[in-house]
């Protein structure tokens, strides 16, 4: 795998939007055509070159393609939008979008990210070592397909609107979401580690929501069924099984209404 | 001479009533009939002493100094082609047309265009994209509705006269007996003076109406039995007992008010009120509507949603396709995270609605900004030009589209004070102004030599006190 | 103004029988003309078809339920919109277009007339605002009258003429051009929460039936002597075993004989047919059948009846109709999204996404009825295209309706090749026993012009390059005398004109478009009946009572209606 080195020498005045930093637009492609991608500042299109310092070689597929980026992106958005395959690391913060709707390849983002991360996800690794912010693994505005795979892991906390309309793949947080986490559900699975404060599967139509925290405020919709045993990202610990929304519509399968499942660590 | 004006709609608030009947003698609003306090003041508005006649540029010692339409659509014009990121929010109170010429600016200028739903019921079109919106016009619910629910909403003082024209009181057509045939329903965490004329009151403890939603959903879906001894303070006796009645009614009305958009989880508070709505037309029918609150503020949605597909924060800077993502794209966030380098404020007051933080990072850091409104409001206070315009409604007519979205043609009473343009007008002056400059070779280069320099911004607090 | 000369085409032009013979089109001062001088701008059309702009029978494109599509669909333009044209406004949205992209597609597709396919009156105000903001295109819009109140009562009474008086009132008041009826009966019912599904449920509280509405406004109508029909969308639109009341429905014309100045010859045109032909009892394809022979035989052989199709063109979509109950149990079915808007003693919409998935057994089966009407017609002039957009899918995909309707292998291979459950279509429908019938080019003419301006009553206006029409004219890339062997080519031609001429402007030149700003209209039908003073005071009791709004304020001002024609039909002479 070849890598490409992207140091940031400028920052903005306003926000860089860079949905073009992905290993398939960066494969096959010379120091110098990287450096010709277009990033936008409001509406100027500039050269990726008058913000950052390009180093290294692109793979000849995007498989084969690892982006480094390093410096202050804290307001550098949509990085890794719709990638399909290869790397990503990126070495700080970043503003919104990260990953946002990536269908495969990995993304490592060694600090904060911002809203919408990993948005409407569809295949892939996308983790974040620190916190984020609203809308992680949610789906975009309307649609009701939100995040329908891969992974997506949160070591810090997050906020609200966790896996909106999400229907299938995997998002772990590490730390405490706020408020609505599977909301509109109707598939894939969301571990938080820490504390949730309300609003856990909301009108969830189906899938796995594992808390191992505390609930502040549990949706009356969710009715305790038994104690069970759950191996959760890799640790076996016993939770106790709520079956909800009761107040939402919920498919048959086998003549069975099929439920989202809430497991709440005793 | 006196001449009475009839059948005149109201620039007040989202109900607009259009049966005022205003008298005007030799220019001057003399009298308005059946209007409510707050819409009779805005007609008296506009006969005011201290009403600005002209556009003004602010000087670097803050005073304002008088200058021509031509300075100030020249001021207005470079400063949307020379930024990166220009944002014109606003058009809670201005007509159609004007909404529709700004549009075509916001396009050619690659700026941001929102609207004041962006800190009112902006929350409820996230719903709508999420959930739909069964709703219905007002007469429906005046001449079918027999249960009707005002949830986070208070129409006695935010909509004056919604409860007796559409909501409670009127006898329609199948709803002879008025308010004694109609049972209604008021949620809400405030004992109000709506509630006041409730047949029950549930009081909603703040901020969990999401979970009482839920538990109505559950009794809805078959549920009833699980539902938990007390919800969001609400006793499960009177979950039930409301929902007794709204199954047993014939036609059931939600109205719900920024209570619901405006408490955490914001959207989604509405968008499981909708999908109550669903569930509840399983036994009846059943509809909702929001109390969109000016007269006019449904308008920029559905005239954007033409335009662009969008009906609020919409971000044009691509040039390429409108893009669109509360969150991002709206007003708020964009002054509070520093995204915008200009500020156009049309027909609302940014000043005294946004947060303070993020108008201080607007009004206080030496963003060009331009105030364009019919009053001297707090935004003009700190803007670098302030146009005045005719008063919707009182100077200029237009389409307005009230909170059911019908379509109500407002008329003028009087003549524009001081000969002031329309927004419709000062808009498409705005766009020649631009084609000229842009054929002058004015380009976007994000440069500030036109504003008041940042040196002499007064500090926000200053301006305040 | 300009002349042009459109050189050496082939022409078609169905008014005058032309059928691909060479010939000039020359245009000056907005008319097709005989000759032009030597100074006329020349547009080569050699080896090219030249027909008359297109006209749209039914198209819901501007209004407050198209709107409210558009507005409650984000996910409708993410990386679904085409970037911007840099002379042209931007172009959102895939299944519900913006104004802008709405009026340049058209004219893409060389279209110069589409008529708007619902108003209510009470929103009139909206659809006028929103034809304003749409460029190149004519339109006119069809109040929705099926479950007026006044209409109700009147018909109740059996008071044509009071009936009559209504109408026409409504048409001037909401500048509209004729009398739609949408769900007849079910939509009043749908105030309820209720619906009428054969022509014999009655109406709650008004006690009438469809059919007597149904009757009720074909009487009116001819009465008036309007320039359209009335326009139908029957009961029980899109359930399995909906053909019989669709057979029902259109035996209601037997009996009557249009009667207008206009040359129409219909009384009834019946919409988006492709949705009441269905056998069966469920969507399974155990059950599930197409009936379009059963009805097509007796359209064929009931000259009072016009019809459209409403093909299914195998996309995501957005259905929007005023008939509310259908999109109730619609987001029953599919469990997304649904907005409704029911509007006072008038009418009702309701609108919810919908995904025609090549991959279900129900969508081709949709796809196969939509095709086998326009194939089953024996009177191409009484049968035209539309997909009644955007319910079973974007206008903008026409032309690869009609490459299925052309070329029947490009059908063949999609059943083949796209639809998981070919065979199982195949044997449900007839689309297999249509497998070797083509259209011709002539025969595509009279369903996309000359027919439909005739049953619009427009004939003098649209659909026809004789001598003294307004120059409507579009030119495309396919040689009739060397037609493409590969069917995508006629997809591209007809969805990307070479030329098209918009009231003799030339608006797209070399498959560009080049003006976008020339005049436009929006026609309505300016009704004019005997003083009716019942009427009168009917209009002032509900206003008074019933309307939330002031009668005085009902009216659509002239100040916004823009670019009206009108067109006066007056019977009181």
């Amino acid at each position: 795998m070849n890598t490409v080195t992207i140091t940031m020498v400028k920052q903005p005045q306003l926000f860089l939007e860079a949905d073009l930093i992905t290993p398939d637009q960066f494969a096959g492609k010379s120091i110098e055509a990287i450096g010709a991608i277009e990033i936008s500042e409001g509406k100027i299109k500039y050269p990726l070159a008058s913000f950052a310092k390009i180093e290294g070689v692109s793979g000849a597929t995007a498989a084969e393609t690892k982006i480094v980026l390093n410096g202050d992106l804290t307001r550098v958005k949509r990085i890794g939008q719709q990638m399909t395959a290869g790397e990503i690391i990126i070495n700080s913060n970043v503003d919104m979008y990260t990953g946002g709707w990536m269908k495969g390849g990995k993304i490592t983002v060694n600090g904060n990210a911002d809203s919408f991360t990993g948005i409407a996800m569809a295949g892939g690794e996308l983790t974040i070592n620190g916190n984020c912010q609203n809308h992680v693994g949610s789906a975009y505005r309307g649609d009701w397909r939100g995040m329908t795979g891969g992974v997506l892991r949160v070591t810090g906390n997050v906020g609200n609107d966790i896996g909106t309309f999400m229907r299938g793949g995997t998002i772990i947080v590490g730390g405490d979401a706020f408020i609505h986490v599977h909301t509109h559900g109707e598939g894939g699975t969301i571990i938080v580690k820490g504390n949730i404060q309300a609003r856990v599967g909301g009108q969830s139509v189906k899938g796995d929501i594992f808390v191992n925290g505390k609930i502040d405020f549990m949706m009356p919709g969710y009715k305790y069924v038994e104690d069970v045993e759950k191996d959760v990202d890799g640790v076996k610990a016993v939770y106790a099984h709520y079956v909800g929304d009761l107040g939402e519509r919920h498919p048959e399968a086998k003549g069975q209404k099929v439920f989202t499942n809430l497991y709440l660590k005793k | 001479m006196q001449e009475v004006i009839k059948h005149v709609a109201c620039p007040y608030c989202g109900a607009c009533c259009d049966d005022l009947e205003v008298t005007v003698d030799d220019g001057k609003i003399i009298e308005v009939k059946n209007a409510c306090i707050i819409g009779t003041e805005i007609y008296h508005h506009a006969s005011r002493e201290g009403r600005v006649g002209t556009p003004r540029r602010r000087q670097p010692d803050g005073t304002y100094k008088d200058i021509t339409y031509e300075e100030a659509i020249d001021f207005t014009a470079k400063m949307l082609i020379k930024a990166k990121k220009p944002l014109i929010f606003g058009f809670g109170s201005t007509n159609c047309e004007g909404m529709a010429a700004a549009g075509r600016v916001a396009e050619d200028a690659g700026a941001v265009l929102d609207n004041c739903a962006s800190i009112c019921h902006g929350s409820s079109f996230l719903a709508i994209f999420d959930t739909g919106y069964p709703s219905c016009t007002l007469g429906e619910v005046k001449n079918r509705a027999d249960v009707v629910i005002y949830w986070g909403s208070n129409p006695a003082h935010a909509h004056p006269r919604h409860m007796s024209r559409y909501g409670i009181f009127p006898r329609g057509f199948f709803t002879g007996k008025g308010a004694r045939g109609r049972k209604v329903i008021v949620i809400d965490p405030r004992y109000t003076d709506t509630a006041r004329c409730a047949n029950q009151f549930l009081q909603v403890q703040q901020g969990h109406d999401y979970e009482l939603f839920d538990a109505f959903r559950m009794v809805m879906h078959g549920y009833a039995a699980d539902v938990p001894a007390i919800v969001a303070g609400v006793p499960k006796e009177k979950i039930l007992e409301a929902c007794d009645v709204i199954k047993a009614g014939r036609y059931v009305h939600i109205f719900f008010g920024m209570g619901l958009c405006h408490s955490d989880g914001r959207n989604h508070n509405v968008d499981i009120a909708i999908n109550l709505v669903r569930d509840v037309n399983e036994y009846t029918k059943c509809t909702i509507m929001a109390m969109r609150g000016h007269y006019n503020i449904a308008g920029p949605g559905i005239v954007w949603a033409w335009q662009f597909g969008f009906p609020y924060c919409i971000d044009l800077t691509k040039g390429s396709v409108a893009h669109m993502n509360p969150g991002e794209t709206s007003s708020v966030d964009l002054a509070n995270r520093g995204e915008i380098d200009a500020f156009i404020n049309i027909g609302t007051d940014a000043g005294a609605h946004f947060p303070i933080r993020a108008f201080e990072k607007i009004g206080g850091a030496g963003i060009p900004m331009v105030t364009i409104d019919p009053s001297v409001n707090m935004a003009a206070t700190v803007s670098d030009v302030h146009i005045p315009v005719a008063i919707v409604g009182v100077e200029t007519g237009g389409i307005c589209y009230r909170m059911d979205n019908v379509p109500i043609q407002y008329r003028a009473v009087v003549k524009p004070f001081n000969g002031i343009l329309t927004d419709e007008q000062l808009f498409d002056k705005i766009y020649e102004r631009m084609q000229e400059l842009k054929n002058a070779g004015i380009e976007c280069d994000g440069t500030w030599d036109y504003a008041t320099p940042l040196a002499d911004v007064r500090p926000i607090k200053e301006v305040y006190q | 103004m300009t002349e042009y000369i459109i050189k050496n085409g082939c022409v078609i032009d169905p008014t005058q029988g032309i059928n691909g013979q060479k010939m000039d089109i020359c245009i000056k001062d907005g008319k097709i003309v005989d000759k032009v001088s030597n100074s006329a701008k020349v547009i080569d059309a050699t080896g090219k078809t030249v027909m008359a702009g297109g006209v749209d029978i039914h198209s819901h494109v501007a209004g407050p339920k198209v709107d409210a599509g558009r507005l409650f669909r984000p996910e409708d333009k993410l990386f679904k919109s085409p970037n911007r044209k840099s002379n042209l406004r931007m172009e959102m949205g895939f299944s519900v277009p913006s104004v802008s992209k709405t009026g340049y597609d058209y004219a893409r597709m060389g279209y110069g007339f589409v008529m708007e396919a619902a108003m209510p009156p009470l929103e009139a105000a909206h659809v006028h605002e929103e034809i304003r903001d749409t460029p190149i295109i004519d339109e006119a819009a069809m109040p929705v009258l099926g479950n007026n109140w006044f209409l109700l009562e009147y018909f109740k009474n059996h008071e044509i003429e009071n009936a009559g008086a209504y109408a026409s009132w409504i048409l001037n008041a909401t500048r509209g051009y004729a009398l739609k009826c949408v769900n007849p009966g079910g939509t009043e019912a749908w105030g309820w929460g209720l619906n009428c599904i054969t022509i014999h449920d009655k109406v709650p509280y008004f006690d009438i039936t469809p059919a007597e509405i149904v009757k009720g406004l074909i009487e009116t109508n001819e009465y008036l002597r309007l320039p359209h029909s009335i326009h139908v969308h029957a009961n029980n639109l899109g359930n399995p075993g909906n053909y019989t009341t669709t057979l029902d429905t259109l035996k209601l014309v037997e009996g009557y004989k249009a009667n207008n100045d206009f040359g129409r010859e219909q009384v009834m045109h019946h919409t988006h047919l492709q949705f009441h032909c269905y056998g069966g009892d469920s969507f399974k394809s155990s059950s599930f059948e197409s009936k379009s022979k059963e009805v097509m035989d007796y359209v064929n052989k009931q000259k009072g009846l016009t019809i459209d199709t409403g093909n299914v063109t195998l996309d995501e979509t957005t259905t929007m109709t005023a008939d509310g109950p259908f999109e109730y149990h619609l987001t029953h079915l599919n469990h997304l999204k649904w907005t409704n808007v029911d509007i006072e003693l008038e009418t009702a919409a309701g609108i919810v996404p919908f995904i025609y998935d090549p991959k279900t057994y129900i969508a081709g089966a949709q796809w196969a009825i939509g095709l086998e009407l326009p194939l089953f017609a024996k009177d191409k002039d009484r049968c035209f295209i539309t997909t009644d957009h955007p319910n079973a899918g974007p206008f903008w995909r026409y032309p690869r309706i009609y490459k299925w309707l052309l070329s029947a292998n490009a059908r063949n291979d999609l059943i083949k090749n796209e639809l998981k459950y070919g065979d199982k279509v195949l044997d449900t429908t007839y689309i297999g026993e249509l497998s070797d019938k083509e259209i011709s080019l002539y025969e595509l003419a009279q369903m996309t012009r000359s027919g439909v301006a005739k049953a619009l009553g427009l004939s003098n206006l649209y659909g026809s390059l004789k001598t003294g029409m307004n120059a409507n004219v579009a030119v495309y890339d396919i040689d009739p005398e060397n037609l493409p062997s590969d069917p995508e080519q006629y997809e591209t031609a007809f969805g990307n004109v070479f030329a098209f001429f918009k009231d003799g402007v030339l608006c797209i030149e070399n498959h560009d478009i080049v003006n976008y700003s020339m005049p436009k209209k929006t026609v309505w039908v300016n009704s004019i009946v005997p003083e009716n003073k019942q009427v009168e005071r009917d209009i002032r009791d509900k206003f008074l009572h019933s309307y939330t709004v002031d009668l005085e304020n009902y009216a659509v001002q002239e100040e916004h209606v823009h670019n009206p024609y009108a067109i006066k039909v007056d019977i009181t002479e």
